[in-house]
């Protein structure tokens, strides 16, 4: 039987050599069982190795290897050539991101957005090591486990409208984690949040369009996070106004 | 080497259907809108005494008219069946470990929406 | 300008992030560093999936942990260390259950623990089968608290800058611009993780290449029990991607081709029907330790009872009998691994694995304090051997020593920086303007080069499967060692494609496989030389231990020819060595 191939046609940049991306084709083997990061790794080992992109776990848990695969934001290495046969497959480095070579995509902006919502436990006592764990009922811990499934894919972010033509946003992930922090029971952190979480730019930017959760891999479901952290912050801002003299 | 930002065309929401449906989705409260800015007028008509009311209704009899309550009402339909559907994320119940079936949620809403409508219908046609 | 820190640290998985946390909490007025080839969430420890052993419940001791460790090593382990680990443990857990770590709770809303192989009694702490990836985002996200942690992330540390006898930095290249650049420190902290990529099947992810292993032994410090690589028994055929061991723990069961539990034929007891309620039964069949269980795989292959395949021959681990609703609830990851990667949903099918590479026990020598010979150079996690593992590693210790060891090297690396001062800068300087320059002429600026990375990436784990797999024995060994000495020569020709500066992906392809090839090298020739057999080096010319030659750890230190491999005896405290039994409950 005849070796079957499918075509990808990945968007180039090299900065040091061109001022505008380009689109290159590359035909490579079928198989039935690989993943579009299959093949981008036959390429760069056999064909060119100067394709530059991220990956590492190949198994959906690290979250380097997002990319916009057919103008959907996927994991690569989830993403099978089957669901693309006959192709063509394209290959595009995550939307809404501005694109430092190939595939890879510039992450500052996303870094500094995490680090905003104090993504960590903040309590007003700590209680001693030699007392043992905090107590968390079965319950407790259900309430924000859904949220803690991020993985920082990004996919969400490049999936997002809002953050698209508005890149101030906060975006989904930074704000499903501030929510998993805050549904936390121990922790008594969510007044600090506050300022960041409700500000203009976060979630009263989101339109609940919803495709964030739509393409999370891990069913984080982001974008019920940012409604729920709405009636948060609703419910806080009829306090401070009923109650101004409340600590806030 | 600098990033490069690739530009994002003003026609994004046609590129995936589920933006399109967004886009609709947001739209209908334009609709809304107008329906209820056309509701007033209307009801601002009934105040100034019958001649002028049974007036207004011969204008907005025409075809154009009926089109635009047609679209306001599935505009509006579109609007609510969204919005109820959405609530299931909003409002998160749980029992213990597990969270309360999305229809338990959605559910009430929808009940409560035909138990208005039938009182106001009933209230309308008996008369 | 040069770069320049209190306290750096390569690698920003596990390891790193609590060696970061733990120096700043040691002295807050410290200024510390973190140096990563990847963003640190991508560090390899988020694919640990098991969990993290730590004695916490009543019915367990100190004395049993040490117990299992030890014989789990097969008495390779150095008891000073075992015993310092097991103590410090169920602390470390706390501390970062205290920072966020969503382990999965007991009804009472206590820490809730579950069985592991080779271990007599429970004491596996498990956050859902994601352990490694809620302890990395735990750790990372808690370390953001601190504005003293400064990162470098996605630099690619190249080698140790050493003068007058002292480790005072690295020179890292910049990812983003492809500047190498010096970066200084009081003291140094290697966390870069194991090596397996240098086998073809292994549940490692790409970044998983040894280089703090290669750039402590290019720097002079040996490595310690290279020839000492865990086979995981279940991992999936073709990927390698890993079903956790939690899957045995929980009540999974291993069957050959015809549809028996063949670890009752190898000295692991006798199986239980898995309705029973004391299946399992803890250190027998299915939960028997690593390294045996990897072993029994290939004589069962021997024999032809084991299931061929597209990609070799595998065996079935079966958890159908566990139903849906639990496989949901304690190990609901292995449901989705199954499903993606091996077509088969195991609520309904059992699931193909064999034997992959999973784990290297040995690694860059440090002592308990988590120092190297060389002053002013700490090791911590996967990269250090110190030993805790001995010759096979028990599973859930590893997340565990990333905590104990992590904060150890930490604390003494704040200690050592606060008492040193930095010498000459200038010298430093020096020594990273040359690096810089060798690697702009051996890989940027090189056109002659014949060879392709992959070409010799490919041979390097054809020959390390074939020579130093999970049996072993003199000729295809000295093949092996032959073979990558070979590979090192042709290395010199290599090719890039890339040339250019940014994001140059296939140069730090090229530095990897120059680290992967020293590190295999190593494994290759410490295992040549260790003629007996124990935990998972198993040779079939020496198939007996030889405690009265071998009860003592491989030293591998670099020459200009092949490793030169010395020996260093083994701590042994209150447990003197014994034969090694399983299936005895």
């Amino acid at each position: 039987m005849a070796e079957r191939s499918i075509t990808l046609e990945v968007f180039r940049y090299r900065p040091d050599k061109e001022q505008e991306p380009t689109f290159q084709s590359y035909t490579v083997p079928y198989r039935e069982d690989w993943v579009v990061l299959d093949a981008l790794n036959y390429l760069k080992d056999q064909v060119d190795g100067s394709l530059s992109y991220r990956w590492s776990c190949r198994m959906g848990v690290c979250g380097s290897c997002g990319m916009m695969v057919n103008g959907t934001p996927r994991l690569t290495c989830a993403a099978f050539l089957k669901d693309y046969y006959p192709g063509p497959v394209r290959v595009e480095p995550l939307a809404n991101f501005p694109v430092e070579r190939d595939l890879i995509v510039n992450l500052d902006d996303f870094m500094q957005k995490l680090k905003s919502v104090k993504p960590w436990i903040v309590r007003d006592q700590e209680q001693p090591i030699s007392e043992g764990e905090y107590r968390q009922s079965p319950a407790e811990l259900a309430n924000y486990k859904q949220f803690s499934m991020c993985i920082n894919c990004m996919l969400c972010y490049a999936a997002c409208p809002v953050y698209g033509l508005e890149p101030e946003f906060l975006g989904p992930a930074a704000i499903a984690l501030a929510h998993r922090y805050n549904l936390d029971s121990r922790d008594q952190g969510q007044s600090l949040r506050k300022d960041v979480v409700f500000g203009h730019e976060a979630i009263w930017q989101c339109t609940f369009v919803s495709e964030c959760s739509v393409v999370c891999p891990k069913d984080v479901d982001p974008a019920g996070a940012i409604q729920q952290e709405k009636v948060a912050g609703a419910l806080d801002l009829v306090k401070s106004v009923l109650m101004p003299w409340g600590s806030r | 080497m600098k990033p490069y930002n690739r530009p994002i065309s003003a026609s994004w929401w046609l590129s995936k259907s589920s933006y399109l449906l967004f886009m609709l989705r947001e739209l209908t409260s334009i609709f809304v809108w107008a329906f209820l800015i056309y509701y007033l007028v209307q009801l601002s008509h009934l105040a100034k005494g019958t001649e002028k009311y049974t007036a207004f209704l011969e204008r907005h009899a025409s075809f154009g008219w009926i089109l635009f309550a047609v679209l306001a009402l599935v505009a509006a339909l579109y609007h609510s069946i969204t919005w109820f559907n959405l609530t299931p994320k909003v409002l998160v119940v749980r029992k213990g470990e597990e969270k309360i079936p999305p229809a338990l949620i959605a559910g009430p809403h929808y009940a409560a929406w035909l138990a208005i409508s039938a009182v106001i219908a009933w209230i309308v046609l008996r008369s | 300008m040069a770069l320049v820190h209190d306290v750096l640290i390569i690698g920003g998985g596990g390891a790193g992030l609590r060696a970061a946390i733990a120096a700043v909490e040691a002295d807050p007025k410290l200024d510390v560093a973190i140096v990563s080839k990847v963003y640190p969430m991508r560090s390899h420890t988020v694919a640990a999936e098991g969990g993290t052993a730590a004695v916490i419940k009543e019915n367990d001791s100190l004395e049993e942990h040490i117990k299992d460790t030890i014989s789990g090593a097969d008495w390779l382990a150095d008891q000073d260390v075992v015993e310092l680990f097991v103590k410090t443990a169920p602390s470390e857990l706390i501390q970062v259950e205290h920072w966020g770590c969503p382990w999965s709770r007991e009804p009472d809303g206590r820490v809730a623990v579950r069985p592991f192989g080779g271990m007599r009694i429970e004491r596996t702490w498990f956050a859902a089968d994601k352990t490694g990836f809620h302890l990395l985002h735990s750790l990372f996200q808690t370390s953001l608290k601190y504005d003293a942690i400064k990162r470098y992330d996605e630099w690619f540390a190249t080698k140790l800058l050493v003068e007058n006898g002292r480790c005072q930095g690295v020179t890292a290249l910049e990812l983003r611009s492809g500047l190498m650049q010096p970066i200084l420190a009081k003291a140094v902290v290697l966390c870069t993780g194991g090596g397996g990529r240098i086998f073809p099947f292994t549940t490692n992810g790409a970044i998983k290449t040894g280089d703090g292993m290669a750039l402590a032994y290019r720097a002079g410090v040996p490595l310690k029990d290279m020839e000492f690589v865990q086979y995981h028994p279940t991992g999936l055929p073709g990927t390698g991607i890993l079903i956790t061991e939690a899957a045995r723990g929980e009540g999974g069961i291993l069957v050959n081709k015809n549809g028996y539990r063949y670890l009752q034929d190898y000295a692991l007891g006798k199986p239980l029907d898995v309705h029973d309620p004391k299946h399992p039964q803890l250190r027998t069949m299915e939960l028997g330790p690593r390294d045996k269980l990897s072993q029994c795989f290939m004589k069962e292959r021997e024999k032809g009872n084991t299931i061929p395949g597209p990609y070799g021959d595998v065996v079935h681990l079966d958890i159908r009998h566990l139903g849906e609703k639990k496989i949901d609830k304690k190990i609901p990851f292995v449901r989705e691994l199954s499903k993606n990667y091996a077509g088969i949903d195991p609520v309904y099918e059992p699931i193909p694995v064999r034997p992959v590479v999973h784990y290297m026990m040995g690694g860059v020598h440090t002592d308990i304090e988590a120092a190297t010979p060389l002053a002013g150079l700490y090791a911590a996690g996967e990269c250090a051997c110190v030993s805790v593992n001995g010759a096979n590693r028990l599973g859930s210790n590893s997340l565990t020593e990333l905590l104990v060891f992590g904060a150890r090297a930490g604390r003494s690396a704040a200690a050592f920086a606060k008492e040193h001062a930095k010498l000459d800068t200038s010298a430093l300087e020096i020594q990273a303007k040359d690096e810089q320059e060798r690697i702009r002429k051996n890989f940027i600026a090189k056109m002659d080069g014949k060879e392709r990375i992959a070409t010799l990436t490919a041979e390097m784990r054809t020959a390390m499967e074939s020579g130093a797999g999970i049996y072993r024995e003199e000729a295809s060994l000295k093949a092996t060692c032959d073979k990558i000495a070979e590979l090192k020569n042709r290395f010199k020709g290599i090719t890039l494609d890339d040339h250019s500066n940014t994001y140059n992906t296939e140069l730090t392809t090229a530095l990897e496989l120059e680290n992967m090839l020293e590190i295999a090298e190593t494994v290759a020739h410490s295992a040549l030389q260790r003629k007996e057999s124990r935990g998972s080096h198993q040779r079939t010319d020496h198939p007996k231990r030889d405690d009265e030659k071998f009860l003592a750890h491989s030293l591998a230190y670099q020459t200009d020819g092949p490793p030169r491999v010395e020996y260093k005896d083994v701590v042994i405290t209150r447990w003197p060595p014994a034969e090694r039994k399983y299936g005895d409950s």
